[in-house]
């Protein structure tokens, strides 16, 4: 009896050798319940060893292997074959970031900008442990609980025509993790980083594409975090324009 | 945390190709909405002129709404219009992103924030093309 199989399209990039990535073509057994991943590892495992791509928790936490599967960013622990079988898939490195080998990108510009919207709780000044937790009422939990859900797996920045265009955009992840601190009830530092957010290449450089929210894997919905920034660093403008200066 | 760095050297820089907003769908509906704003420039370009031929006289203005009852102006003005109601309606569309409505504690779901902008733009066009309909009659 014939096993059923599919092809995979896979981009390789061997820099030791290649000038520019060119396409691989892997025709491998076709398993109802598997993932682009599984296909990954079984290409890796039984044909060709020297593919590269990165992954760590195969369940939709870890954030490391988004990758583009037929030209949109997906985690590839949650794209089913089945949902493209029988036609052919292509697995490509995620757009908009420097290639390092294969379906590996170099992650040093996103970490980057991650680190600059200080994506942590700043306080004037902490407390002594002694003194005990911060505490938080479950609507203080709910105002950014939505924006902690990323997982840093930079889908939004494959999506993401702006970011690819204008590679200083700050882009989605970034502005939405610093927007999660700032709603956070516990945060002190919405000032130390507004400068980043509202910087010319933070939030003003989207042009609101909404394509972040829609690849998201975790609904996060960056888009939101972004145009909400906009407005109320409208808003703070309004008010130093307006108000008196006590007021502000 | 500690950032592994690769040889720069080595990497490959993709470049996006001119034709990006072809690429997929919503790439392209982003840039017909951004491609909408020229055709409203104009649009209101042609109205300042309108109101400027107005204030010279009824002559002079008769002569310009003459010349805009021409062919070429009256499919502009059909593009225009097909371009500022898809503007407007994914201006409101997003405008749930945008708003958070709070009913006490709760928040207001975002398909109804939605909704509720878009009833009240159409409510508010059917009462100002009213407006100028009734105005229009003559006493």
């Amino acid at each position: 009896m014939n096993e059923p199989t599919v092809t995979l399209k896979v981009t390789r990039y061997r820099p030791e050798r290649d000038s520019a990535p060119s396409a691989q073509a892997y025709t491998i057994p076709y398993r109802q319940d598997w993932v682009v991943l599984d296909a990954l590892n079984y290409i890796k495992d039984m044909i060709d060893g020297t593919l590269t791509y990165r992954w760590s928790c195969r369940m939709g936490v870890c954030g490391s292997c988004g990758m583009m599967v037929n030209g949109v960013p997906k985690l590839t622990c949650a794209a089913f074959l089945r949902d493209y079988y029988p036609a052919e898939i292509t697995v490509a490195p995620l757009a908009n970031f420097p290639v390092v080998r294969d379906l590996v990108i170099d992650i040093t510009d996103f970490m980057q900008k991650l680190r600059s919207v200080k994506p942590w709780i700043i306080r004037e000044t902490e407390k002594p442990v002694s003194e005990g937790e911060y505490l938080q009422t479950p609507e203080e939990l709910e105002a950014y609980k939505q924006f902690s859900m990323c997982i840093n797996c930079m889908l939004c920045y494959a999506a993401c025509p702006v970011y690819g265009l204008e590679p200083t955009f700050l882009g989605p992840a970034a502005v939405a993790l610093g927007y999660r601190y700032n709603l956070d009830s516990r945060d002190q530092g919405r000032e130390v980083r507004q400068p980043i957010l509202a910087s010319h290449e933070g939030i003003w450089e989207c042009t609101f594409v909404s394509e972040c929210t829609v690849v998201c894997p975790k609904d996060v919905d960056p888009a939101a975090a972004i145009q909400r920034t906009k407005v109320n660093t409208t808003l703070d403008w309004f008010k130093s324009v307006l108000l008196p200066w006590g007021a502000r | 945390m500690s950032t592994v760095t690769s040889d720069k050297s080595k990497l490959y820089y993709p470049k996006m190709p001119a034709t990006w907003w072809l690429t997929r769908r919503a790439y392209f509906l982003f840039m017909l909405r951004e491609l909408s704003s020229v055709f409203i420039a104009i649009f209101l370009v042609v109205f300042l002129i309108e109101i400027y031929q107005l204030s010279r006289g009824p002559a002079a203005y008769a002569a310009f709404v003459q010349r805009l009852a021409s062919p070429g102006w009256i499919i502009f003005h059909v593009v225009a219009l097909l371009f500022a109601l898809y503007h407007s309606f994914t201006w409101f569309s997003l405008t749930s992103k945008v708003q958070v409505v709070r009913v006490g504690r709760r928040q207001v779901p975002p398909p109804l924030v939605t909704a509720a902008n878009l009833a009240v733009w159409i409510v508010l066009s059917i009462v100002i093309l009213l407006v100028f309909l009734f105005a229009q009659r003559p006493a």
